[in-house]
């Protein structure tokens, strides 16, 4: 692997954390950014859980999608059989982890069942084809690094709001806007401040 | 025929799929703890809550983990809590099960309603607007007991909210719900039980209700045991000090004291 290479993954996994952020820059996965970032804890065992599956996901799904789909033309099958495997793959993760490591299991709970239906993981299996449909040397590997990149961007968006969240909690919020309202107005002020690496990552190359 | 391959290629992935989660859930089964699974059957399935645990399961796992006790199940009683000492191989524990009681006789013969009320028919909505009764304690009558009773042991008669305690579990499900907290909840044994919650002055309680403790001190007087307290104008007894002689049920001028048998 020659420098150019190495310098091309560093940028493409700084460019899923900052500029391509899936929560703030995409919106996907909106669901368990609000839902589970009430406590740090929680929020960080979502995100480690988030980022394992959408790792595992990328590695099952391009093979696939390269095999038995693209020959045979049927690219327009590509949801249908990624939700397929993304849901398998969480069950059969779920009972590996059960059976050989209880206490990450426990400690993850309730959300690797989560995942299976979270539109971040299969959007990340979707992009980085999209990706590499419009440059040839986006290959498996970049897509692999892209797929922990969107992860630990994950991990960076929850973990930052969990953190603006706790604070929220002391604050004098006005009436009509307790709860979800000032959540929503977080996180979009969140989104807004994340604009700003906005070309950080282009100027690096 | 161009159908026919995109079809087989999914249901393979499909298939693939199913048959890679069977061998995986054959190969790495995680024992599941046999003793919680015993005792779950063992309790009576109704998730009511009484336990102070989430529910049968959560109940059953606790105390397969050593930190329950047998005993706090209460629609199972003594019958439940002997069979999961026996399986948990702990001595017989003594159960008693509670019993809910309505602590108010403010039936339509008793008392009145100080206005017409026609909103929701719900104790909690009429209690926003101060109840509907003259008296400002007892029984509104709408139900949310009843309604709240997963047991059907609650019946609404002449205004009056009525438990069967041959149906009664003592979950205490109803007695979260009424708004005027008129509902004991006790263990279910031979004691005497002041029927009335009203701690207004005997004046105000005599004009509202014809069967209204007047905090007259009767029953303390009478009590062989001390269980008996008058405080704010009406009288109350401890369930754990009374013995049930009833004698103060014998001497309540208002009759408001009933001796309950198991």
């Amino acid at each position: 692997m020659d420098g150019q290479v190495i310098k091309g993954l560093v940028a493409i996994f700084l460019a899923a954390i900052l500029t391509e952020n899936y929560v703030l820059n995409k919106f996907l996965g909106i669901c368990p950014f609000l839902g589970v970032s009430k406590k740090l804890g929680t929020a960080l065992g979502m995100s480690c859980a988030v980022t394992v599956v959408m790792v595992i996901a990328t590695a099952v799904t391009w093979p696939l999608y390269v095999g038995p789909l693209v020959p045979n033309g049927l690219e327009y099958l590509q949801t249908v059989v990624f939700i397929l495997v993304i849901a398998a793959l969480v069950q059969l993760l779920e009972t590996i982890l059960h059976r050989y490591m209880p206490p990450l299991y426990n400690s993850l709970g309730i959300y690797l069942p989560l995942i299976t239906t979270n539109c971040a993981v299969l959007g990340v299996t979707m992009l980085v084809l999209e990706k590499a449909a419009g440059d040839p040397s986006y290959g498996y590997i970049q897509a692999l690094v892209n797929a922990f990149g969107s992860g630990v961007g994950f991990l960076v968006a929850m973990v930052l709001f969990a953190g603006v969240r706790e604070r929220l909690e002391e604050c004098d919020v006005p009436k009509c806007l307790q709860g979800l309202p000032i959540t929503l107005v977080a996180a979009s002020l969140v989104a807004v401040s994340f604009l700003g690496f906005n070309g950080l990552v282009d100027r690096l190359m | 025929m161009q159908i026919l391959i995109p079809i087989l290629i999914v249901a393979g992935i499909g298939l693939l799929a199913g048959i890679i989660l069977a061998a995986a859930s054959i190969l790495m089964a995680v024992p599941k703890d046999e003793k919680a699974e015993a005792l779950e059957a063992l309790l009576p399935g109704a998730n009511c809550g009484a336990c102070g645990f989430s529910g049968c399961s959560g109940y059953a796992k606790a105390m397969a983990a050593g930190e329950a006790q047998p005993g706090l199940c209460s629609p199972g009683g003594q019958k439940t809590a002997a069979a999961c000492a026996q399986l948990l191989g702990t001595g017989p524990v003594s159960a008693v099960p509670s019993v809910a009681t309505v602590r108010c006789l403010g039936s339509a013969d008793n008392t009145r309603d100080r206005v017409a009320y026609a909103g929701l028919a719900s104790c909690a909505a009429a209690q926003l607007l101060g109840g509907q009764t003259d008296c400002g304690f007892g029984c509104l009558g709408l139900g949310d007991c009843v309604a709240a009773c997963e047991f059907d042991a609650l019946r609404v008669c002449n205004g009056l909210a009525q438990i069967d305690r041959e149906k009664c579990v003592g979950c205490g499900k109803c007695a979260a719900a009424c708004p005027r907290k008129l509902i004991e909840l006790a263990p279910k044994k031979r004691r005497a039980v002041v029927l009335c919650q009203n701690c207004d002055p005997a004046r105000d309680t005599l004009r509202v209700c014809k069967a209204g403790c007047i905090g007259c001190g009767k029953c303390q007087r009478a009590c062989p045991v001390g269980a008996v307290a008058v405080a704010n104008g009406l009288a109350a007894i401890d369930p754990a000090k009374c013995v049930g002689c009833g004698k103060c049920a014998a001497e309540c001028p208002r009759g408001v004291i009933r001796l309950e048998t198991v």
